[in-house]
């Protein structure tokens, strides 16, 4: 949501690094507002809303109805009637991903979802797949960050093209912001495309960008409760790193029962400890990402 | 706080069937496995609805329970929480509900 305005997602910008920011959608707002404001109003700043349909800003104090009608006192509701939606709330979202798997198949583009709290090494694993041309294919990156371009630069400074994605307030990406990071990226067909998600283990479960497969990345600083802890992640991931084993002797991480944990939540996970600094197990991740293929 | 973007979804599914009308109750479906807590959804959609036709709207939240189907011995049974093991020892089991987030329907004035 804006912070500005309050509009929904304005804030979201793409960058190809070394290039201008473009906003995925500008303050375009084509419609005329109909403001009827008979008393000065104290919004701090003007704004254009940009939902889709002309609307009238009805505030609670103007309320200027056909008749009179003041929701929030008629419990009872007399004079309404029932419109049935009957629509998952997410649809828009999963319509756009479904575009999106569609756009990269018929590429024979992989698209990855990586998924973990900030720190964990996603950045780094991708540097070290890259730098090691270790996917077997050629790699390019969509950064999800709510501020900077830092991740883009180092994934460009590895070798590969990328798109910094900033969600300003935004907690994940979503699908349409994906789209607006393959139109920036412009990957060539046969990639792997890596869509480096917001860290954060909650909210990128819920909200599917069109990838082939999620990965969700724990670090092993983090702690072995995290799989009980972030249900909702581990229980939508396709293949669960566990990063940072070269620091194991130094945390007390019991790597089994984190397995355990993870597979109570999603048994056909496939679990993966290795070290991405040490280089530790990394052939079994890109063993991994040489298996994939664009269908999800 | 992904809350906040399924207010805006909700916000948007509703608008599209009702226009300016003004609405007066909209009303959810919110399964106990489906990630999204209803308290925090409430209070995003509040944020959320200023200055739309929905502002002032009353959210009717049904959160169904989380029900599973064991593969291996044929039962259905009742889940709290996403580990999904069946008494029977089994972990091939299917969510069968909870994870429902759907928009039901709206009052419109």
């Amino acid at each position: 949501m804006c912070a500005t305005c309050g509009c929904g997602t304005d804030e979201t910008r793409v960058t190809a690094v070394g290039t201008a920011t473009v906003p995925v959608h500008a303050h375009d707002h084509p419609h005329d507002h109909d403001h009827d404001h008979p008393h000065d109003h104290d919004h701090p700043h003007d704004h254009d809303h940009d939902h889709p349909h002309d609307h009238d800003h009805d505030h609670p104090h103007d309320h200027d109805h056909p008749h009179d009608h003041d929701a929030a006192d008629a419990p009872a509701h007399p004079h309404t009637h029932t419109v049935d939606i009957e629509q998952a709330i997410l649809a828009k979202n999963d319509d756009l991903a479904v575009h999106n798997r569609v756009w990269l198949t018929e590429r024979g583009i992989v698209a990855v979802n990586l998924m973990s709290s900030p720190g964990a090494g996603k950045t780094t694993l991708l540097e070290r797949t890259i730098s090691e041309a270790g996917a077997g294919r050629c790699v390019s990156v969509i950064e999800g960050d709510q501020e900077t371009v830092f991740d883009a630069e180092r994934i460009r400074d590895a070798g590969a093209n990328a798109v910094q994605i900033n969600t300003g307030s935004g907690c994940h990406l979503d699908a349409s912001m994906v789209r607006s990071g393959l139109e920036a990226l412009r990957p060539a067909n046969d990639d792997l495309v890596f869509l480096e998600n917001v860290g954060n283990l909650v909210c990128p479960a819920l909200f599917d960008l069109g990838e082939a497969r999620k990965v969700v990345i724990i670090s092993v600083t983090e702690g072995d409760d995290k799989p009980l802890k972030y249900p909702h992640m581990f229980a939508a991931a396709d293949l669960v790193i566990v990063n940072k084993t070269d620091l194991l002797p130094y945390v007390d991480f019991d790597v089994d029962r984190c397995e355990r944990d993870a597979r109570s939540l999603n048994p056909n996970m496939t679990w993966m400890p290795l070290s991405a600094r040490t280089g530790d197990n990394l052939g079994a991740w890109y063993d991994w990402l040489r298996g994939l293929t664009p269908a999800a | 706080m992904h809350e906040l973007a399924i207010a805006e979804s909700i916000i948007d599914a509703v608008l599209e069937r009702t226009g300016d009308r003004s609405v007066t109750v909209v009303r959810l479906q919110v399964g106990r496995l489906s990630g999204v807590v209803p308290d925090a959804l409430t209070f995003c959609f509040e944020l959320a609805t200023a200055g739309t036709a929905i502002e002032g709207a009353e959210l009717e939240i049904a959160e169904p329970t989380g029900r599973a189907h064991c593969r291996d011995c044929d039962v259905d049974f009742v889940v709290d929480d996403l580990i999904l093991l069946c008494d029977c020892g089994s972990a091939d089991v299917e969510v069968v509900a909870g994870r429902e987030l759907s928009v039901t329907s709206v009052e419109v004035a």
